[in-house]
């Protein structure tokens, strides 16, 4: 399951992918961002799907780039300002395979997997986020 | 005929005023068939684009997508995770 309605706690992906033989590691955290007057996101996910599209695109990186282990957690519910809502770790023999592999996963992730936001304002107003941000 | 279980999200589901459904369709039929029907059953998603996003049992599908008895059909605003 790389949903959760909790924390994401990076050193547990970093437990899942390191490795004495892996000697390149990258991690990517999105967190929610303080723009204009936005005090939280609101995220949900058609949660089944979600989580299979997840699946499908950690296994296409994992064909492009064998040696590397991957991992990736998505938050869903109310995240405030400052904390992560996406972390992906990709560690691989070498940075290379680790880079190229963490951004290949968070650019599909951007495109695929079916997750909403909802901007809430300091007022208390929300917004359905529909452009790519 | 087909019954086709339809579900909707985020903003989609304001519009129809529930998250889920089911609609019958003759057959044979596509994802934009049930698309059409759910502009009749459910006014306010006259508001969708004409186009929206579609997934077809948990995978992303062309509108074009045959669909039949017992499929799940899920419209899907424009996605912004990460």
């Amino acid at each position: 399951m790389h949903l959760t309605r909790h924390r994401i706690e990076i050193a547990d992906l970093l437990a899942e992918v390191q490795s004495p033989a892996r000697g390149g590691t990258c991690v990517f955290l999105g967190t929610v961002r303080t723009d204009a007057d936005i005090t939280a996101i609101d995220y949900s996910a058609y949660e089944a799907m979600a989580d299979e599209e997840i699946e499908r695109i950690l296994a296409e990186a994992h064909e492009r780039w064998p040696e590397a282990r991957l991992t990736l957690q998505h938050r869903l519910g109310l995240i405030p300002a400052g904390e992560a809502s996406i972390a992906i770790a990709a560690a691989a023999p070498h940075r290379e395979q680790a880079f190229a592999a963490c951004r290949y996963v968070i650019e599909a992730v951007k495109e695929r997997v079916p997750v909403w936001k909802k901007e809430i304002h300091a007022d208390g107003a929300s917004t359905w986020v529909e452009s790519l941000s | 005929m087909a019954k086709v279980s339809v579900r909707f999200f985020a903003r989609y589901a304001e519009l129809a005023g529930c998250s889920s459904s089911a609609i019958n369709l003759e057959t044979p039929a596509t994802v934009a068939d049930v698309i059409d029907r759910v502009r009749e059953v459910f006014p306010g998603t006259q508001a969708m684009p004409p186009r929206p996003l579609a997934a077809l049992n948990q995978r992303h599908v062309k509108l074009d997508a045959t669909v039949n008895e017992g499929d799940e059909v899920a419209l899907l605003p424009p996605l912004s995770g990460g």
